[in-house]
């Protein structure tokens, strides 16, 4: 029976060859709390794409006979209102674009950087690659949140700057394990035969080193994106973020826990879209890593 | 060793400088200047006062002048409150901020390192899932959610304790901001006490001096503890800078008198001198705990060599 099930594993071994990518999607399947994680974003992303539909009110316009009420489904205020009658169901969603955005952008300028600082430093080695880390290190033991903070009091508050300066920095993780990365992949076969065939540096940089670090990127980037939503929920909290009538869900709790002891559905239902976001992003992360992570192989 | 120590600290110095110079650019590079007004000051007058603060003076010359005002720790006055000058705001609340942050970082340590420990010791065990779902819960929250919903049911609901203030740091006023602050750290600590010892239980030397027959807990204390603790070393700088950052927020939920309200006051009403000050004072106090840490890592790791 045993020897049976082996040959049965040994034939497929033999039958099927899969890629890295192809297995680590199946891992990532087995995973129930990363599927789960990633269709409840998917939902909650289309969910604020398109539930603007669902209301008849826009986020910025005031109810004037229905302030601060409670959520009902009679007067078409789903999550309730705020003190400005504003309805807080579309403002939920509005404040879900913001985040999302942020966070995803925020990520994206992060990875970018942090990808080609990292592979050139790893790439160069040697006096120059000691003095870029020295100056990442140097970077990562500033005090960023307190630098936003006065880089946003002297040049005012913007959100475009905003996606710059969280994208900023946090690309220096990235960059550390970009670098690690390749400093292991430089001596390997296919680099010295492409320098042999005459490829230029950079060249090599692009096509063969960045392609094969894209997968520890990938789950870095995912595990990324919830910390840059906190960032900018931070900012947006202490009133140093997106401005009114904008919003985003850390101006959204900021406003709700203000008045929690009369209106506790303006905190509770920005701050559950928040909390749910940030906890399927980890999962997904952690599923990845576990998926993608060649230790575990 | 002093020489790792002393060449650690030489690192720390130039960090420090490329903070004060970032900052001291940014504050040059913003438009307008404190003596901006509406009225016009003639400008026989201006240059006066120019000279006076030596605003007339090359950039460089007057970096050095302000470098030496950092040395000497002369912020000079606020642009907000008027009968105050920085360094007697920043003495009044410095006391309330350590104090907090203080507590909040032995608190997560102590939690942090004894959840992570009996978590490893019941490895799958009912208690070791609630630590790690409770460290899945603690990674996901923000502080400023967190805190509101703190209060919203031990101050407003069950009403035993205050929702906010400082009155003299009387016990019942820090419960909750140390708990919010800390709530983060006892997760992250737990979640990496908990991986380190399991990797420390499962190598050779542990089994070693289990088979010499030494007792359970002695072999715990004196072998596992040391070697497993060093990842939670590393992490204490980060979680540091964190729980300073978070301050900002909780004093401001809390109503707490401390650096962090100070530093969003100054934000939003652009009290120039005032954020720019405290950016130094705290990134100061940051580079100086990761050098401390950095030292007594390698106190405490053997394996180290400098």
């Amino acid at each position: 029976m045993i020897s049976n099930d082996k040959k049965e594993v040994l034939e497929k071994l033999e039958l099927e060859s899969r890629s890295l990518f192809q297995d680590a999607k199946i891992r990532f399947f087995k995973n129930k709390a990363a599927v789960l994680s990633l269709v409840i974003i998917c939902i909650i992303v289309l969910f604020v794409l398109f539930g603007q539909n669902l209301s008849q009110f826009a986020y910025e316009d005031t109810d004037w006979d229905l302030m601060q009420v409670a959520p009902s489904f009679l007067t078409g205020h789903f999550f309730g209102t705020d003190d400005l009658g504003r309805d807080i169901f579309v403002r939920t969603l509005q404040g879900g674009k913001i985040s999302l955005m942020v966070g995803l952008m925020g990520a994206c300028v992060a990875v970018v950087i942090g990808v080609f600082y990292g592979a050139t430093a790893g790439f160069i080695g040697g006096k120059i690659d000691g003095l870029m880390m020295r100056i990442v290190d140097i970077l990562a033991s500033f005090p960023f949140m307190f630098f936003i903070i006065l880089l946003v009091t002297f040049f005012g508050r913007n959100i475009g700057f905003i996606f710059v300066a969280i994208g900023m920095v946090s690309w220096l993780d990235v960059a550390r394990i970009v670098r690690g990365q390749t400093l292991s992949l430089k001596e390997k076969e296919f680099i010295e035969a492409a320098r042999v065939s005459g490829t230029s540096n950079f060249k090599i940089v692009q096509k063969h080193i960045i392609p094969n670090v894209i997968g520890i990127v990938i789950v870095y980037a995912t595990l990324l994106i919830p910390n840059m939503i906190i960032f900018e929920s931070f900012l947006s909290f202490l009133g140093l973020g997106v401005q009114e009538p904008d919003t985003s869900w850390g101006a959204l709790v900021n406003e709700g826990s203000k008045v929690m002891d009369i209106a506790v559905w303006q905190l509770a239902f920005p701050g559950l879209f928040l909390v749910i976001t940030l906890f399927c992003f980890n999962f997904i992360g952690d599923g990845l890593r576990d998926a993608l992570d060649p230790k575990d192989r | 060793m002093l020489k790792f120590i002393i060449r650690r600290v030489l690192i720390a110095i130039p960090t420090l400088l490329v903070l004060i110079s970032i900052s001291f650019v940014l504050v040059h590079s913003a438009p307008g200047s404190p003596f901006t007004d509406d009225r016009d000051i003639p400008p026989a007058i201006m240059k006066n006062i120019e000279a006076k603060y030596h605003l007339d003076r090359p950039l460089i010359v007057q970096y050095c002048y302000y470098l030496k005002d950092v040395v000497t720790w002369d912020f000079g006055p606020s642009f907000k409150f008027k009968d105050y000058s920085i360094n007697d705001l920043v003495n009044k609340s410095f006391p309330v901020s350590i104090k907090i942050g203080f507590l909040a970082f032995l608190f997560a340590l102590i939690v942090g390192v004894a959840a992570g420990v009996i978590a490893s010791l019941n490895q799958n065990s009912k208690i070791d899932y609630s630590v790690m779902t409770f460290a899945m819960i603690g990674a996901a929250i923000p502080n400023f959610v967190l805190a509101p919903a703190l209060v919203l049911f031990f101050a407003i609901y069950m009403k035993i304790l205050p929702a906010g203030g400082w009155n003299g740091g009387e016990w019942k006023y820090l419960l909750l901001p140390v708990f919010a602050m800390s709530f983060r750290y006892i997760a992250s600590i737990a979640r990496i006490m908990r991986a380190s010892m399991i990797e420390v239980l499962n190598s050779n030397f542990i089994r070693t001096a289990r088979a010499k027959g030494m007792s359970n807990s002695y072999v715990i204390i004196h072998h596992a503890l040391r070697p497993a603790i060093l990842p939670v070393v590393s992490y204490l700088g980060p979680a540091f800078v964190g729980i300073i950052t978070g301050s900002v927020v909780i004093e401001t939920i809390f109503g707490l008198p401390g650096i962090g309200q100070l530093f969003v006051n100054g934000a939003l009403n652009r009290d120039y001198n005032m954020v720019l000050t405290l950016t130094i004072i705290i990134g100061g106090l940051m580079i100086l705990f990761n050098t401390i840490v950095d030292i007594l890592y390698a106190v405490i790791d053997p394996k180290i060599k400098y």
